[in-house]
Formats: C-alpha cells, sequence, structure tokens
C-alpha cells in the first residue's frame, strides 16, 4: 500500500489525466497505453531508455504534437489550464540566446505572451533570485557555467507563471556533482514556486529521488510499464539514497527496465 | 603577448618589417625602379598631378562601396524570402548555388556588352561577385534554428514574426556578418577587374595606363590605394559587427 505525499492528499480531480494515450510517427510506435493521473503541485518523473516515448509524451503534454489515441486531459475545475500560456519548458541544453542579458533571456515567454513589461522584469528578478542567480542579470550567457545557464533556463520555464513545466532530461549534460545539487536545487523551487513538474530522465535514481510519483516507460514495445507513488519523507535528502527505502524504488524500475 | 596592446605593439611591428625589408631589398638588392620602386618611390608618385588620384580613388570607392552595399541588400533580402517559403528556397536555392559556380569574372564581356563603361558595370561586377557568399551565408544563419527553441515558442503558440525577430534573425547576424566580411574582400576584388576589362576612369584603370609607360611606382600606388579602400570597407563591416552582434555570438 502507499501512501500519497502529504502536500497532493486530499486534492480533489488530478490536473492531468492520460488514458491509453498512443502516438506513431508512420509505422513506429513511438508510445502505447499511456495512462496515468497527475495531481495539482506533483513532480512526476518520467524514466525510461532511449526510445520509450517519453519526450515524445512529453510533447503531447506541451501541445505541440496531437496523439493519436486514448484521451490526455489538461486542467480542472479547481486548477484551469490554458494550452497557449500554462506550459513552460526546460530541455537538455540551456538553449539561451547568446545574444541577451540573462534577465532579456528569462523574459523571453513574457515578451513573446505579450505579457505586461515591468511585472515580468521584476518576476523574472525573483525568479532568478530564486534560482540562485541574483546578480547575473546583467551577464551574457557564456558568462555563465553550464548549471547556472540552465538555472537561468529554469527561470525562464517559470517567468510567465506556468501551471505546468516540463523538463525534459535537464541536467542530463551536467557533470554528476552539479547534478546532484541541481537536483536539491529543482525540489527547492519546486517547493516555493508550486507547479506541477513533470521531469523526463534517463537518471533511475534521479527519478525516485525527485519524484512524488514515477512512470516508468519501456522502449521495444515502447509503453508504459509501470506508474507508482514514491514515498519518501521530504524534503528530500541526498542520505535518503542510501536508505532501503529508495533502494526499492530504485530496484523496482531497474527490474521494470531489465536490469537486473 | 596576450595583452591587448602587446598585440597591437606586434601588429604594426610586422608592418613596419615588411616596410623595412621592402626598402632594403631595393637600396641594396640594386633593382630597377621600374621592376620595383623603393617606399620613397611609390609615395612620389601621389605628386604626378595628371594622374588625378583622388577622382579615380572616388571612382573605385563608388564602384566597390556601391556594388557591396546592392550585394549586402540584395542577399540578405533574397534570404529573408528564402526563409518565408520553403518552396522558394526549394526552387531558387539549388539555381543559385549552380550560377554560383560562375566564375564571375567570365561575365565581365557581357556585362560590358549590356552596360557600357562606367562605374555601372564595374559596380555590378563587384555585385556579382559578393552578393553569393552573402545570400549563402545568410540563407543558412536564417535556417540554423535549434528545434528546441522552436518547441518553445511554439508551446507558447508564439507567431512566425516573433519567431523571426526575437530568435531567427539576431541569431543569423553572425552569419549575415560572415558572409559580409567574404563579400568585401570580393567586393573589392571585382570592381577592379571590370576596371581592368573595360573602362576609362578608376584605380584599375589607371593602372593599365602607367603600366604602358612602365611607370611601376604608379602601379604600387594604385594597388595600396586599392589596398586600403578594401581595408576601409572590411574595418567599417567589423565595426558594424562588434556593435551588433556579442562577442561569444560572432563566427571567426
Amino acid at each position: 500500500m502507499h501512501v500519497l505525499p502529504e502536500r497532493n492528499a486530499n486534492q480533489g480531480p488530478p490536473f492531468i489525466r492520460l488514458a491509453g494515450v498512443r502516438k506513431v510517427y508512420g509505422d513506429h510506435l513511438a508510445i502505447s497505453d499511456a495512462t496515468f493521473d497527475v495531481l495539482p503541485g506533483e513532480l512526476v518523473s518520467l524514466v525510461g531508455p532511449s526510445g520509450c516515448g517519453k519526450s515524445t509524451l512529453l510533447r503531447i503534454l506541451a501541445g505541440l504534437h496531437p496523439h493519436d489515441g486514448g484521451e490526455v486531459r489538461i486542467g480542472s475545475p479547481t486548477h484551469p489550464f490554458d494550452p497557449s500560456r500554462d506550459v513552460g519548458m526546460v530541455f537538455q541544453a540551456p538553449l539561451l540566446l547568446k545574444w541577451r542579458r540573462i534577465l532579456e533571456n528569462v523574459l523571453l515567454p513574457a515578451e513573446i505572451l505579450g505579457l505586461p513589461t515591468a511585472q515580468s522584469k521584476s518576476r523574472a528578478r525573483d525568479l532568478l533570485a530564486l534560482v540562485g542567480l541574483a546578480g547575473a542579470e546583467d551577464k551574457y550567457p557564456y558568462e555563465l557555467s553550464g548549471g547556472m545557464q540552465q538555472r537561468a533556463a529554469i527561470a525562464r520555464a517559470l517567468v510567465h507563471d506556468p501551471k505546468l513545466v516540463l523538463m525534459d532530461e535537464p541536467f542530463g549534460a551536467l557533470d554528476a556533482l552539479t547534478r546532484e545539487k541541481m537536483n536539491l536545487e529543482l525540489l527547492r523551487i519546486w517547493k516555493e514556486a508550486g507547479k506541477t513538474i513533470i521531469f523526463v530522465t534517463h537518471g533511475i535514481s534521479e527519478a525516485v529521488f525527485l519524484g512524488t510519483r514515477v512512470v516508468v516507460l519501456t522502449a521495444g514495445p515502447a509503453r508504459m510499464a509501470d506508474n507508482f507513488e514514491v514515498d519518501l519523507p521530504r524534503p528530500r535528502t541526498l542520505d535518503m539514497k542510501t536508505q532501503e527505502r529508495f533502494g526499492e524504488y530504485t530496484r523496482r524500475v531497474y527490474r521494470l527496465l531489465g536490469l537486473e | 603577448m596576450n595583452s591587448k596592446l602587446g598585440r597591437w605593439t606586434l601588429a604594426v611591428a610586422a608592418h613596419l618589417a615588411l616596410l623595412a625589408a621592402w626598402y632594403l631589398f631595393v637600396r641594396f638588392g640594386e633593382v630597377p625602379k621600374f621592376v620595383m620602386p623603393s617606399p620613397a618611390a611609390t609615395l612620389d608618385a601621389l605628386l604626378q598631378p595628371n594622374y588625378n588620384w583622388w577622382g579615380n580613388i572616388a571612382v573605385t570607392g563608388t564602384e566597390i562601396f556601391g556594388g557591396y552595399l546592392l550585394a549586402l541588400g540584395v542577399g540578405v533580402a533574397l534570404a529573408l524570402v528564402f526563409t518565408w517559403s520553403k518552396t522558394l528556397e526549394a526552387f531558387f536555392m539549388p539555381l543559385l548555388v549552380s550560377l554560383n559556380m560562375i566564375p564571375k569574372v567570365a561575365l565581365g564581356p557581357l556585362i560590358i556588352v549590356w552596360f557600357k563603361y562606367g562605374v555601372l558595370p564595374n559596380s555590378i561586377m563587384a555585385f556579382s561577385i559578393a552578393v553569393f557568399p552573402i545570400l549563402l551565408t545568410s540563407a543558412r544563419g536564417l535556417r540554423e534554428i535549434e528545434p528546441e527553441l522552436l518547441d518553445l515558442v511554439r508551446s507558447l503558440k508564439g507567431s512566425r514574426w516573433q519567431l523571426f525577430t526575437k530568435i531567427q534573425l539576431p541569431g543569423a547576424l553572425p552569419y549575415i556578418f560572415s558572409g559580409m566580411k567574404v563579400g568585401a574582400i570580393l567586393a573589392v576584388a571585382g570592381a577592379i577587374v571590370g576596371e581592368f576589362l573595360g573602362s576609362d576612369k578608376g584605380l584599375g584603370y589607371l593602372m593599365l595606363q602607367v603600366q604602358v609607360t612602365l611607370d611601376t611606382p604608379a602601379m604600387f600606388m594604385a594597388v595600396l590605394l586599392i589596398t586600403l579602400l578594401g581595408m576601409l570597407l572590411y574595418g567599417l563591416v567589423l565595426w558594424l559587427e562588434r556593435i551588433l552582434v556579442v562577442k561569444d555570438a560572432r563566427l571567426a
């Protein structure tokens, strides 16, 4: 039996409902039978090997790709969702615009949405402080390290106050130490910002460590293999990774991915 | 020697060294003046009033800068058209790549047939040789957009115009400047070749005139002045790039 993490208890209808979602490219099945719910404010890890369709699923949620079967529903009466302005995205590469200073980079989504400049600027400054980049507003991306650039990319994904943040292996290009640090940072930012986050990764330990819930996808055939809640105390700390229960969760994923 | 001052010193020293080597070679090599004049003799050529230096500089300068500006305008405009229409790009791009293979110098006699002698045909020569690198690199720069950035804009339902003004165009600037630099050098060559082929004014024309009388110092001076015109154009491009393109984004 699993107990819902405390912050998500008694929150009513799910924010995201996926039921039997399928996506086909030509005769290649990119994803099949993806069925899971996400409660408002959850951080769900999508984990699986390359080619399991986790990025495809993310792009379906972002409204970039139509799905070919099943149901995708985002938003609920208590948490309405506007697909044109409620999605924030973070990718593996920071993808900051080289010719813009950090503050201007963070402001990009607000500009595209035509949000009021003064308010967005003040919000961008707050977010840069939140991600630990206070003082870097006027720097250019090349003056920041990879980890710091990714922090700026996270601030950019939050600047228009989206309800849903989609992260596609955001720490995959960072060195192991920076990655651990960014995991802790993300948990802190998530707690402060109170967003629903879908976090795609191929790091099993990372998936379990971050997620309120872990959805496991397998490749060949591409399908959803598991979906479980992670009942570990919050805030998560690095020494939890050495605990028995953490090991049980990661072993559960390893088994599904045929690594044990 | 990493400091800015140190590098400048070395650069100036290299130029002075070449000048000194030239002087010493002529002075002690007993080279006849009609083969290679000394730096002083070259400078003296400027005093020849019947060579109309200023007038010829103005003519060649007009050809270079006129042809270059035309190439810049047409090259970037065509590249922009191509980013807005994939069909037009697919239709014209292979053709342009083929046309680029034409040695533009070979068009010289034709250009003279079509446009007669003078500043216009020589500007067109400069244009025809400078436009391709500008067009091809600009088109490439406008095409090179990270797919994820496209996703980011699309996830916010951003318009194509926003994508263009906020990401594509500023992202293409380093490429455009890279093409502009190559084009600047070629424009100078184009204008001079034009003058060689048929002209009655300009520094290239003057070179042919003084060649007949074996006034080598004047030929040296003409080459020097043409080079200076090229450096002026190239320097202007570099200066503009410095203003418009962030250091990290500049292409070599």
